[in-house]
């Protein structure tokens, strides 16, 4: 205790000079310190934030598929899948014999082919496209240096080649490319957007910072197509195709009522789900791409003009000259001589002088009016891409042999399905119907064409035809009374009229109060028939028969309805 | 005047700390929410395949192939049909 009592007290006050040195020290080192900051808080501060989201922010991609489409009753026709592609980088990949060995196993390749994918020109290579994922998933599990994967979405269509034409595809970018697909690509096109997150350690996404690009997802499609009238509109027609060795042919069923198209069928045709060697002759839907001369399925309506400008009445006779009429230097024929004829006979017999006859009796704009406002001479704004007007002259360039030839189908060309579409016109007392791909929700307004007592006496005339002593008794169907008519038309090519032909039959049925119109074309039929009312009408009378069952149409006759002619007795036309 | 400065510090700690907790839950709600989001991503892709798969097995070709080759059905001729209506099948 005495040594520490002995210690000097120490001054009160330390040095002035310590204090301030030490006092300058300290605060030299807080103005680094704060400098410090400062530097990190403005002057590095990019560079740090940049580093820190690098480390846990990240811009993920937030997927968006493609619309499904789908048929009226919502079964699928085409739907989106994700599926994965490999690839690498050809200098930089590093694999082992025995890795290779087993890539090619999971691949289901040969290690000589995975070899040329590999060691080929150029730097990038797929190694597999549009895998499964599981598959995908194995084949980066061999722990391959250099092997990644990439997301793609693969469209599949479960109806393979009976929808092919009207669905048309997708190209390598999930764009469509055909029909439908691009049609509608607006509705059905999905775009990707991405996000940035915030994640953990452990990779998890922990917060959401922003919102880049939001995704737009492809919304689904709904068509007017009934799959399984499609499915029977195909298999009819590819068999009566096969049946007459015809080179094509086409099928549409419409709803009478509602205008949409519920099938849509096409010969040749092709799987879109292997769509690698598909020739372009095959992908075209020529019930609305292409046109043809009609022949004798114009008839009805230079009729119909006719009844409406009160020239004539159903049962007026006209006299058809021993089935020959000449104008001019030019001559028309009919196929059988019949004599006089009443109006409604020459629809029944399909008589082209009588049609002629009558067709002269008009000023050729009333004929043109008619024509033009059953639809003809203009696309028939399915909104399907590449659909076609066909060809309807102007009236005052018609020449009379022209309007005659006119008047049954020869000198103008029309597709299909606007050749099922003006039949609507006698189908609803005279309404045309808007025709359309698309499902429509609620009914339909048409546009009046001709009065429903001209069109009711045109289906009349119709119905007459598809009864013994008429051109089409192969059309009838057990249990519905049907009203159509056929054609036979030569088909043109360069200026010759040639001798192949084009078969045709458009009908309605019920023909007390039609709900279906059918229109079936064989382009080329070379079996030994050629006429509309044999090679196209047991087309329509399956087709129809069937369809009118499957939706549940009440029917309109006795089933044992059906009168055949003997063979000999069938009445046959020229066009 | 201290008393006042000390409930709020109090206050102040306490926020701070129901900040630092909430914030944490709202990390544990995203991840469970993005596990529960790619969770229906991958239902929507299997749905996708599902109904691709229901679509391919119900196309009628296949069902008509079936039913004729293997049940061995066939459709009735028109003359063996017969057509009952119902009571409201006039109204319809």
């Amino acid at each position: 205790m005495r040594s520490v009592a002995q210690k000097p007290v120490p001054p009160a006050e330390l040095p002035r000079n310590r204090a301030l040195v030490l006092f300058g020290a300290v605060g030299l080192l807080f103005v680094v310190l704060l400098g410090r900051s400062l530097y990190l808080q403005w002057v590095a501060n990019d560079f740090l934030q940049g580093q820190g989201a690098a480390r846990f922010s990240r811009e993920i991609e937030v997927p968006a598929h493609r619309g499904r489409i789908v048929d009226r009753h919502g079964e699928a026709l085409a739907i989106s899948t994700p599926v994965k592609s490999l690839w690498v980088f050809r200098d930089k990949v590093e694999a082992s014999p025995e890795q290779l060995r087993k890539l090619a196993r999971v691949l289901e390749t040969t290690p000589q082919q995975l070899a040329s994918r590999l060691h080929g020109d150029g730097e990038f290579s797929f190694v597999a496209r549009q895998l499964a994922p599981e598959t995908a998933e194995h084949a980066l599990g061999l722990g391959i240096n250099g092997l990644y994967e990439q997301n793609e979405y693969r469209r599949y269509y479960p109806g393979g080649e009976v929808t092919a034409q009207v669905i048309g595809f997708t190209g390598d970018r999930d764009a469509g490319q055909e029909g439908i697909e691009l049609a509608q690509q607006g509705w059905l096109g999905g775009a990707a957007g991405s996000r940035r997150v915030i994640i953990n350690r452990r990779g998890e996404i922990v917060e959401d910072v922003a919102a880049i690009r939001a995704p737009q997802a492809g919304r689904d499609l709904a068509l007017s197509i009934d799959s399984r009238l499609q499915y029977l509109a195909f298999r009819e027609l590819q068999a009566a195709i096969e049946r007459n060795k015809a080179k094509a042919g086409g099928l549409v069923v419409i709803d009478a009522r509602s205008g949409e198209i519920l099938a849509l069928a096409n010969s040749p045709t092709y799987n879109p789900n292997r769509r690698d060697k598909i020739a372009r002759e095959k992908m075209r839907n020529r019930a609305l791409t292409d046109t043809f001369e009609p022949g004798s399925t114009m008839k009805p309506f230079t009729i119909a003009a006719a009844l409406e400008a009160g020239k004539v009445h159903p049962d007026s006779v006209i006299h058809t000259e021993a089935g020959e009429l000449t104008i001019g230097k030019n001559t028309i024929h009919d196929a059988h001589r019949a004599g006089p004829l009443t109006v409604e006979q020459v629809i029944q017999k399909s008589s082209n002088v009588g049609a002629a006859k009558i067709a002269l009796s008009l000023p050729p704009v009333t004929l043109w009016k008619m024509f033009s406002e059953a639809g003809f001479g203009t696309a028939p704004a399915t909104g399907f891409p590449g659909e076609v007007a066909g060809r309807l002259r102007a009236p005052s360039t018609w020449k009379p042999i022209e309007q005659a030839t006119m008047s049954y189908g020869h000198g103008l060309s029309v597709n299909l399905v606007q050749l099922a579409r003006a039949y609507t016109i006698f189908a609803d007392d005279g309404e045309l119907k808007p025709v359309g791909l698309l499902k429509n929700e609620g009914a339909v307004a048409g546009r009046p064409v001709v009065s429903a007592t001209t069109a009711r006496a045109v289906r009349h005339m119709l119905e007459l035809a598809t009864l013994p002593g008429g051109t089409a008794p192969q059309a009838q169907v057990a249990g519905y009374r049907v009203a159509g008519k056929t054609g036979t038309a030569r088909k043109i090519e360069g200026r010759e009229y040639t001798h192949k032909y084009v078969a045709s039959f458009v009908g309605m049925a019920p023909a007390s109060n039609p709900r279906l119109i059918v229109a079936v074309m064989i382009d080329e039929p070379t079996g030994g028939d050629y006429y509309g009312g044999s090679v196209a009408g047991p087309v329509f009378s399956s087709v129809m028969g069937a369809a009118l069952r499957m939706l549940g149409v009440p029917t309109d006759a006795p089933v044992d309805n059906v009168v055949l002619p003997p063979p000999g007795a069938l009445v046959h036309e020229e066009t | 005047m201290t008393r006042v400065n000390i409930v709020l510090l109090c206050i102040l700690v306490g926020c701070a700390l129901s900040l630092v907790t909430s914030r944490h839950q709202a990390r544990r709600l995203t991840v469970e929410l993005e596990r529960e989001q790619s969770r229906a991503r991958q239902f929507d892709v299997e749905y996708g395949q599902l109904s691709l798969e229901q679509s391919t097995w119900s196309m009628p070709a296949r069902i008509e192939k079936v039913a004729r080759e293997s049940l061995r059905m066939q459709l009735p001729a028109s003359t063996r049909v017969e057509i009952v209506e119902a009571a409201g099948e006039k109204a319809k």
